[in-house]
């Protein structure tokens, strides 16, 4: 892989001198752990003058029980995450989809807050400079065209971190702070379906923590399909989420990565409350994910397959957890 | 841009004029001449440029240099004392868990960060801490079984 490009390494010790800086230096880019951001400006899809390190800032360090809520610094480690007690026991989703990013050496440096940014992925755009120049791009980095859907006026590179949809189904909250102060997002509208512009924070954000709801009478668990059985980026990956109302289903939400440019929350669950979990329900999960999701061919593995395989990962989830709490 | 880099690589404390955009694998390599920290895909997706940073397993290609200022830096270079080799390179010697050897030096720091968080490791686990490290040559019953006749012995030196 090339080198490094020339730039600045700056090391802020809090998240407001890290804006401030962000600020100071337009093209500059936030780094972390740096295990899919040094990669990519090596492979040269991403440029950055200045490379502000948030490594040494302590607040985003932080991981504590707040008023019922799981409170996690962007810079708390997926290693530290998986092994975490509270998350372990009360929101299973979130440690085994932090388990499932990448391999160990990856978990011990890559943070929650560089995997809910993770940059969308797609096989045309995921290569190196000749590979790409010999195509002649695509519109995510020096080109004109989506190599996916070539009349598409949109990218359609998919959103791939394993985290984001166990978060989506616990209910989590973001805090984002910004040149203009500090605000909070439900998760959900962190993202938009975008593959060059899959993220809602406006030019200058850092962001900070994330929230989770330590809500009682929910079971919840992720699963993803790779080629390996580590280092691999999803090919799909699905959270569920379930509180069950004596033999009938309270709720149930479902959350998918890796066939869409966003984590894909599905809707349309809404009609499963009061209901049994038995095949009818069941086909109405199915429904409702192909209707939500829309897997296009950024992987080498292929869009048909990806399409059967994720309703199945979730219907196989949605009855764990249905046995499980009965 | 160069900066003052202060952190202690193999037990020495070290003072080097780093530039800022410099990765942990090429201070490692081409500043300090240890070269048994191995480049392989260079891209994050292979493991054999592991090190411990401060006892936890790291990927030097992926890992700019200034990022782990203060740290403590482990490579396969510092694990053998006065001329014995560590459990681990003596197991990976006896247990035939070396083939061309590339990914032996991942392996070994990798299984290092492993032993001392968890010092009688059972097969599963030897397998998920090994889980980000490839091995081309395919052997990784043998590198397994070097991990666990390692647990088994006690650290002779260090």
């Amino acid at each position: 892989m090339a080198a490094l490009s020339d730039f600045r390494l700056l090391r802020p010790a809090s998240a407001a001198e890290a804006v401030r800086l962000r600020g100071e230096y337009p093209a500059s880019r936030f780094i972390a752990g740096g295990t899919d951001l040094l990669p990519n400006m090596r492979r040269g899809l991403v440029t950055a003058d200045a490379v502000i390190d948030l490594g040494r800032i302590a607040e985003l360090s932080e991981l504590r029980v707040v008023d019922d809520r799981l409170h996690i610094g962007a810079g708390v480690t997926l290693a530290t995450l998986a092994a975490d007690p509270v998350a372990r026991a009360r929101l299973p989703a979130l440690a085994q989809a932090a388990a499932a990013v990448a391999g160990p050496t990856h978990r011990a440096a890559a943070t929650l807050g560089g995997n809910l940014c993770l940059d969308t992925r797609c096989m045309y755009y995921n290569q190196s400079e000749p590979w790409r120049d010999a195509i002649d791009n695509c519109m995510k980095i020096a080109g004109d065209t989506c190599r996916v859907a070539t009349k598409s006026p949109r990218c359609w590179a998919a959103f791939s971190g394993d985290v984001a949809p166990a978060l989506l189904v616990l209910g989590a909250e973001v805090q984002i702070l910004g040149p203009q102060g500090m605000r909070n997002l439900p998760l959900s509208e962190f993202y938009r379906d975008d593959g060059m512009a899959w993220l809602s924070l406006a030019p200058g954000e850092l962001l900070l923590s994330v929230r989770v709801p330590l809500a009682d009478g929910w079971l919840s668990a992720y699963e993803k399909l790779q080629i390996r059985g580590a280092i691999d980026f999803p090919l799909t990956g699905v959270a569920v989420a379930l509180r069950r109302t004596g033999d009938l289903i309270g709720e149930l939400r479902i959350a998918c990565t890796g066939v869409s440019s966003r984590p894909e929350l599905i809707g349309g669950l809404d009609a499963l409350a009061g209901k049994t979990l038995d095949d009818a329900a069941l086909s109405g999960i199915d429904r409702q994910i192909r209707r939500g999701t829309q897997p296009m061919e950024t992987t080498v593995i292929s869009v048909a397959y990806r399409r059967r395989a994720t309703p199945v990962l979730a219907k196989r989830l949605a009855k764990r957890l249905w046995a499980a709490s009965a | 841009m160069k900066s003052i880099l202060r952190l202690s690589v193999n037990g020495k404390p070290r003072e080097d004029a780093v530039a800022d955009n410099t990765l942990l694998i090429d201070y490692l390599r081409d500043a300090l001449g240890l070269t048994g920290t191995k480049q392989g895909c260079d891209g994050g997706e292979c493991g054999a440029c592991t090190v411990l940073v401060d006892s936890r397993p790291r990927l030097a290609c992926s890992t700019l240099a200034h990022s782990v200022a203060g740290s403590e830096i482990e490579t396969i270079e510092g694990l053998s004392h006065a001329g014995n080799l560590s459990r681990l390179q003596r197991a990976f010697h006896e247990h035939l868990g070396t083939q061309c050897g590339f990914c032996t030096p991942g392996m070994i720091m990798a299984a290092e960060a492993l032993l001392r968080s968890n010092p009688h490791p059972q097969r599963a686990q030897i397998k998920a801490a090994l889980a980000g490290n490839l091995c081309r040559c395919t052997g990784y019953v043998k590198i397994i079984e070097s991990v666990a006749a390692a647990s088994a012995t006690t650290e002779l030196s260090a």
